[in-house]
Formats: structure tokens, sequence, C-alpha cells
């Protein structure tokens, strides 16, 4: 079978049907579950966090059998992501989505986890480090999408885990555990 | 011989012309006028002359007699000579003298053998009135007039006719009126003769109820005669009962009903009609057939007192209070069909199924004229059964550049949990292996 990059595609990517959107409600709803799937295995194992509709993004077409997604399909399996609470739409035209593999609340999990395994519990660390730092190396932390980091931090805050304090500019932001 | 005398002279050879007062002559029964010359003189040869000169009237050729009318009135009397009278007309002999005279002819009359000389000194054809002197004296119209005349005599009423009537009331065929009168009789007499070809028509019609009531005979053996399936007839065989079919086909209908012969029930008797004519068509096309096909059947048919296609589909429509085996069914898409009831979509499904999960159009799919072909339906009919298919997830679509085309639906044997796992005694599999062998 197919890959792309290292990721290994299921045979029905194969399968012509499943780039037109299917009228039937039963057939669309499997259809929708089956692209659901793809793009979040795809996501997690390229740690890609950004989709955007019009772009060249690698599933939504097939070279081999000369099909691809219309609009209108792209939008909808998107959406479909959305309303499961997988993806976010980033703007009103419903152009670029935020890809959560891993939900916001999977992700503060995540980071509990990394500050326990690396002893911070009760340390002060800027949020670059968290993604980028040392310890992050390795981890799925890292390279998080700082959106997507923001918003796992807040989280945490309003639970009293932590608290955020800004720095001397926007790269300095920091974070103090009190986990 | 009284000089001066308007009468003639001897012997009664010209009797008095009646004329009418505007001095056209009174033709008697049957005669007609053929030749009218002006400026004539009539005189006679012999000397002493045996009657008063005519001096210049108008002399008119009839198919009895030679009449003559003072253009002037000078006293004279308008006069006539009996064609019958005349023994003997003179050859006209071109001479160098003659050239320079006024053309004359001559003929002898009876009684007294006298001699007349017509003197033509005005201008009018006098070869045309020669050859038609020659013609109506050779004609000797009054002979057949002197038979009836001599009969009427007999019967005791001989007065000759006059005027417009003949004897016995009947209308004479006289100048215009006569010409008009004759017309009027001969549309008449054509109108009798194609009454009576009528009557010869009706004798063919029901020669040809007949004949159309033995083909509807043979439809029904043809009907009730088994249909096999798997060809193993020899094609002869096969052929002819096609073409029997087709014949029967054109028909099938021995009296239409119109609106006149059913009346108020026009729409009752139509429906039902139509329903035992539709039984042949609907298995000539694989138990499903548009209306529209079938309006154009029905109405061949037919022949005449064709059928409107709200009547058509009105007739269809009333099938349902009817306990009649097919039905009009609508589709989505507007298309309207005529189906047998027994025909059901599991049959077509089953047949579409077999299509699309054979190798190839596993792989490839099929497209609506695909479908047509092999299910051997017309292409607009293959496509209906294709997204019925689809709607009952048989099938999915595939839309595309090359356009739409129809696959078996795998999507129910995708598990979502585990999208690389295939089981294995799916068509999945099969659509999988079939991939694989073809792009190799």
């Amino acid at each position: 079978m197919q890959r792309l990059a290292d990721f290994k595609l299921p045979q029905f990517f194969n399968y012509p049907p499943y780039f037109t959107l299917q009228p039937v409600r039963d057939t669309r709803e499997k259809q929708i579950q089956l692209w659901k799937e793809l793009i979040l295995d795809y996501c997690k194992s390229q740690k890609i966090f950004l989709i955007g509709v019009e772009e060249d993004f690698p599933l939504f077409s097939n070279s081999a059998i000369d099909r691809s997604l219309s609009h209108e399909a792209r939008e909808t399996f998107l959406s479909a992501i959305v309303g499961e609470g997988r993806a976010e739409w980033l703007d009103k035209g419903h152009r670029k989505c935020l890809v959560l593999w891993h939900r916001i609340q999977d992700w503060a999990d995540i980071i509990l986890q990394f500050v326990r395994d690396n002893g911070l519990e009760d340390s002060v660390m800027t949020v670059e480090e968290i993604r980028s730092g040392t310890e992050s190396l390795g981890t799925e932390l890292q390279e998080i999408d700082r959106t997507i980091l923001m918003r796992a931090l807040k989280l945490l805050e309003n639970k009293g885990k932590l608290a955020l304090f800004k720095g001397t500019s926007a790269d300095d932001e920091g974070v103090k555990f009190s986990v | 011989m009284a000089s001066g005398s308007s009468s003639i002279g001897i012997g009664g050879l010209f009797e008095n012309a009646e004329v009418t007062t505007s001095g056209r002559p009174v033709l008697r029964r049957n005669e007609v006028e053929c030749f009218l010359l002006s400026s004539v003189d009539i005189d006679s040869e012999d000397d002493p002359p045996r009657f008063t000169a005519l001096r210049s009237g108008n002399l008119i050729l009839t198919t009895h007699r030679l009449i003559w009318i003072p253009s002037q009135s000078n006293g004279a009397v308008p006069s006539s000579v009996p064609l019958a009278a005349v023994t003997h007309i003179y050859s006209h002999k071109k001479s160098i003298k003659s050239m320079f005279h006024s053309p004359r002819i001559r003929f002898q009359a009876n009684p007294g053998s006298i001699v007349v000389t017509i003197v033509f000194r005005g201008k009018g054809d006098f070869d045309e009135f020669l050859t038609k002197l020659w013609e109506c004296w050779r004609g000797r119209a009054w002979e057949e007039e002197e038979k009836s005349e001599s009969e009427t005599s007999r019967s005791g009423s001989g007065t000759v006719a006059q005027g417009l009537y003949g004897n016995d009331g009947t209308v004479r065929m006289v100048g215009l009126a006569g010409i008009l009168r004759k017309e009027q009789e001969q549309w008449e007499s054509t109108d009798k003769s194609l009454q009576d070809a009528f009557q010869d028509l009706n004798a063919l019609m029901s020669k040809a109820k007949e004949m159309v009531s033995l083909a509807e005979k043979m439809r029904q053996k043809l009907l009730s005669a088994p249909s096999s399936q798997n060809g193993s007839t020899d094609d002869e065989e096969m052929g002819s009962k096609e073409e029997m079919q087709q014949w029967m086909l054109s028909v099938g209908i021995i009296s239409p009903v119109t609106k006149e012969s059913a009346g108020a029930l026009y729409h009752q008797e139509l429906s039902r009609q139509l329903a035992d004519f539709v039984r042949i068509p609907l298995e000539q096309a694989g138990g499903m057939i548009s209306l529209t096909d079938m309006y154009y059947h029905f109405n061949r048919a037919r022949g005449t007192e064709l059928i409107s296609p709200d009547d058509l589909w009105q007739a269809c429509t009333l099938w349902e209070k009817f306990d009649v085996p097919v039905m009009l069914r609508k589709f989505d898409s507007g298309v309207m069909v005529i189906q047998n009831k027994s025909h059901s979509d599991e049959e077509v499904m089953s047949r579409i199924r077999m299509l699309v999960t054979k190798t190839e159009t596993l792989k490839v799919g099929v497209t609506a004229s695909d479908a047509a072909l092999t299910l051997k339906i017309a292409p607009a009919m293959a496509k209906e059964h294709l997204l019925t298919a689809e709607t009952k997830g048989l099938l999915c679509r595939d839309m595309s550049p090359d356009g739409l085309r129809f696959y078996f639906n795998l999507f129910p044997e995708i598990d979502p949990t585990n999208i690389h796992i295939v089981n294995d005694f799916g068509t999945y599999g099969e659509w999988i292996k079939a991939t694989c062998l073809m792009s190799v």
C-alpha cells in the first residue's frame, strides 16, 4: 500500500468513491467516519496541527487514481471532526482548521504527566521551553502547536495547577507549576 | 310574289324564325348554336329568283337550322332554313375570281330543289363556318328530335319546346344556364357514386375487422405460450416469433376506445384497454417501460383516434382502482414508468449486484450506458435503476471529469475503528484483489 512520508495509507484510499461526497445519508455517514479517522491518524503521526482547506493537504488528493476531494467535501469532513470536538475552525470562513488529534484535556494531562516525569512540580518554566526544551525532546510535547499549548495551560490554570505570567516579551511567557 | 311582303317566296322553304324581344333567336329543344356571322345576304341563284333575297343580316348556324336575322329593321322578317331540308352543299372552289368576291356558299334545298347562295360580306371566319356547316348538316341532330317528337305527338303533346323548360318540365341545356345545370347534374351523380363507394368501403372495413380479430387471437396464443429465456430454441423460431410480436403490437387494437363509444366511462375503459395492451411491450422492455415509450407504442397501435399524453397518464393513475397487474411509478427525478406489479426491485437489484461484483466492474465501476447494455434496458431506465440501487446502499458513486460511475458499496465493510483491517470474506477483499491484478 502507498505511503505518505512514513504513514501507511489504508487500502480504501484507492477506492474512487472515497473521493466523492456521497449523497445517500447512510453511505455518507460511513464515509465521514473513515475520513475522520484517516485525517486524525495522519495528523497525529505527522504532528500536523493545522489544515488549510484550500491548501495542498496530502490526504485530499490521490494521484494514483486521479481523484481529489471537492471543496465541499473537504469542508464537510473537517466540520464533522470539529463537531466531535477533535478540531476547531480558526476563522468564520472555514478556511483554517486546528486539528486536535489530542483533545485539549488530553494535552493538559500530558503536560501534567510531563511535569511529574521531570520533577517540575514547583518549578518555573517558559512556555517555549515546554515545547522545545531538552525535557520535551522525544515526547509528544515536542513542537506542539503554540495555540494548543496555551489552551491546555489555561485549562490547567483554571484548575489551579499552574499560574501563567507574562515576561518582558511575548516569548518570555512563563509558567509556575503547583501540581 | 308580293313585293315588300315580309314573308318568303315559294313552298315554305323559309320559315319564320321566332326571336326574343332583344333579337335573339328562340332555339328549339336540344338545338344548340354553333356559329354566328354578320353582314350576310341570302340570294336565290335562279332566274327568275325563287325567293326574295334577304339582305344584310346575321346568320346563325345551329345544330338544326340556318337562321337569318335582319340587322336593321327594314321590314324583313327573321327566317330560317331547316338543315334537314338541305339536300346538297356545293363544294367551295377557290378561284382567282373568288378572291375578289365575297365568299359564298351554295346549297340546294327542298322543297323544290331551290339553290340558295349565302354571301358573306362581313369579316368572320368563313372557313370555320363552312366546316361547322358540314358538321351540323352531317350531324343530323333533328333526326333524334323527330323520333322523340313523334313519340310525344303520339302521346298527344306535340308542341315544340320553347323557352328554358322542355316539354317534360326538365330544364333545357341552353346557354349559360345550360352549362350550370350540366355542372349541377354532374355533381349530383358524383355524389351518388361516392355514396355507393362508401358502401363498398364499409364492406372493406368489416373485412378489416375480421383480419384484426384474427390478429387478436394469435396475440393471445403468443401471450400464453411460454417464452424461453435460455435461448435454447432455434434462432429461426425465435426470430419469427419476435416478428409476430412486432406485428401483433401494431395491429393489437381492434376497436379503439373513443370518447364517443365509451362516453363518461372513457377513462375507465381506456384504462382497462391500456392495461391489456401494455403486457407485451412491458415484457419486451424487461418489466419496466417509461411513460413516453408507452405513449408511442399505444398510439402507434391505435393508428387513429390517438390519445393525448394527459389521457394516457390519467388512464394509468386509474389502475390503482382496478385489479390490474400493472402499476404507474414515479421516481424522485420525476421520470414516470409503467411496471409489472410482480416485477420487484429485488430482481433488478440482484442483476445489478451480479454486474458490479465482477472483477472488472469492481475495479472500474459502471456507467448508466454500461448497465443499459448489460441489463438490456434503455439508458434512462438503467440510470434510474442505478440510482435506486445507490439509495438502497448497494452502490455508491464516483464523480470525476470522466463522468458519473457507480461502484459496489464497500463502505459498510470497512471498520472505522481499525482502518487497516480487511475482512477476508467480504467484497472489500475481492476489490483489493481486483485492483492489484489490474495494476500489475
